[in-house]
């Protein structure tokens, strides 16, 4: 089974968001890096089919020359390879990046059995990125899944809708989209991030078409900053905290 | 301007978009019966004439919305909020943040955010043909096993974070969540920590709760806890931080260790319905 997962590096933002002067891009001086939660539970569920079939996780991401980092981290808990479409650190969007990401599929040298993608980006959140890459290759597509379960040629998955779930089947190869709660992804060990050092990264530069959905400006939104009413400290405020609640009629 | 709008009939989010519809243009509202299948529903609303396409910023309309994007190769903006010409402000973050961006081209594809625009009348909802082209499609339904007090719904939702420690120390919220008659909910550091099953995670890439009240208890309020919290109408933070994030989005905090604050609230309770 060979298994392509597309991740993005996004910032891990903490409890305020704080933009650069231009309002671009966010501040991200003092924050760390990750991948997307979503893509985080496709990389884990990735793994764990190869572990049990054998083959191949490649992974994927368009992103500034510091997305090895992402990568990497990947390769830490089982990817095999990684692919970095290698930007200047300018943001793409959506039908830009599905495009890119099918053209570096052009030059590999076998297709893949699954694609898989988050559901949504944790910063951009435009929700398309696998639907484009889907139909750019002619590959059936599911979104949004919680479970999936490989048969004979095709996968049988699963879809939360809100406490009941629908359920999909799909031919092999297909693109597949998941949410976090998928899984629970594994912690990298400090073998697997050694080992992670010496495995293959491709870098290919890449350079962005004019945007079709171009980013003017970023704007923190209101409401940040209440100030909240203090009930008390400790045990002692919980007759003013009750007295609250049977104001609010939840008591 | 022609508006084509992809509604859900009796679905609440696909009312909010209708009304950002008919302020674009005139509405033709359209649906599919039989069994969802994304897209195949797509085609057939990109081969419907509009200069503009609108959907819910549903789990289905952000998804057919998307189709109809690939189909007809032109951009699609998720989850906007407002729309003035060929300018969309839309939700980035989980609606932490918001961008103004360019929507170039027609026709204009977009979604409405949840929750940020008032419910309209629906109307007349015309139902379009979909071709069955061989595309998944929902198969069946496993309906929901659980019988406890949906987080969704929850009038009341009682929150932990990783100031509770353990698995074990969910005790006490659960007890006051119980006493509330209300649900059990937790951040992202404690299903990650594996305390609790993801389907109790608030949260960006979890559930966002819509309850009366939030009672969040040693949670520092990341953003990416309170873009799900955010629906909540109150927010009463229980924390030994008095700077911690979370009292900036909270009505109502109570300054100490949870572990001490909410059995006495449980307590408390019981004493006055005694």
């Amino acid at each position: 089974m060979r298994i392509l997962v597309c991740v993005k590096r996004v910032p891990l933002t903490g409890g305020k968001m704080v933009l650069t002067d231009d309002a671009q891009a966010l501040e991200t001086r003092h924050l760390g890096f990750t991948i997307s939660p979503h893509e985080e539970c496709a990389v884990e569920e990735a793994v764990r089919i190869v572990e049990a079939e054998g083959g191949e996780v490649v992974v994927m991401t368009l992103g500034p020359a510091e997305a090895e980092e992402q990568l990497r981290d990947c390769m830490a808990i089982g990817a095999d390879r990684g692919i970095l479409l290698e930007t200047q650190g300018e943001e793409w969007d959506a039908q830009a990046t599905a495009g890119a990401i099918v053209e570096a599929l052009h030059s590999e040298p076998e297709p893949f059995h699954l694609l898989f993608f988050g559901n949504e980006s944790a910063d951009a959140g435009g929700y398309q990125v696998g639907i484009r890459v889907a139909h750019a290759l002619g590959l059936p597509i599911v979104t949004g899944l919680k479970k999936i379960d490989l048969r004979d040629g095709s996968v049988r998955c699963e879809r939360d809708v809100g406490g009941p779930r629908d359920v999909y089947e799909a031919p092999l190869p297909a693109v597949l989209t998941v949410l976090e709660g998928l899984n629970l992804p594994r912690y990298p060990s400090v073998p697997g991030r050694l080992r992670a050092k010496q495995k293959p990264l491709a870098r290919t530069a890449v350079s962005p078409p004019a945007a079709q959905l171009e980013k003017l400006r970023l704007i923190v939104p209101e409401g940040q900053g209440k100030q909240a009413e203090i009930l008390g400290d400790g045990a002692a405020a919980a007759p003013r905290v009750v007295e609250v609640l049977q104001e609010l009629g939840v008591a | 301007m022609n508006v084509l709008c992809f509604v859900e009939p009796g679905d609440e989010l696909s009312a909010q978009a209708v009304g950002v519809a008919r302020s674009l243009g005139d509405v033709r509202a359209v649906t599919f019966d039989g069994a969802y299948q994304p897209a195949a529903w797509a085609k057939a609303l990109a081969a419907q004439p509009a200069e503009a396409i609108v959907a819910a910023g549903s789990d289905r309309g952000n998804e057919v919305l998307a189709h109809v994007g690939a189909i007809l190769d032109r951009p699609f903006a998720a989850n906007v909020t407002a729309i003035a010409g060929d300018v969309v402000t839309r939700q980035r973050w989980g609606g932490s943040l918001v961008e103004e961006a360019r929507l170039h081209g027609s026709p204009q594809l977009l979604t409405v955010a949840p929750h940020t625009q008032p419910a309209a009348e629906i109307g007349d909802v015309e139902m379009l043909a979909a071709e069955d082209d061989g595309s998944p499609r929902v198969l069946e339904r496993i309906e929901e096993s659980s019988t406890g007090v949906s987080l969704r719904e929850a009038k009341v939702v009682v929150g932990g974070g990783r100031g509770v420690g353990s698995a074990e120390g969910f005790a006490i919220i659960e007890e006051l969540a119980a006493l509330l008659g209300g649900a059990v909910g937790c951040s992202r550091v404690v299903t990650s920590a594996g305390w609790r099953p993801h389907t109790d995670q608030v949260g960006q890439t979890g559930t966002k709760i819509s309850a009366d009240l939030y009672v969040a208890c040693g949670i520092s309020g990341a953003t990416q806890h309170v873009a799900g919290a955010r629906g909540a109408k109150r927010i009463l933070a229980v924390n030994t931080d008095p700077e911690a994030p979370i009292l900036a989005v909270a009505d109502y905090a109570v300054i100490g260790d949870l572990h001490e604050v909410v059995p006495a609230i449980s307590a408390e309770l019981r004493r006055v319905r005694a």
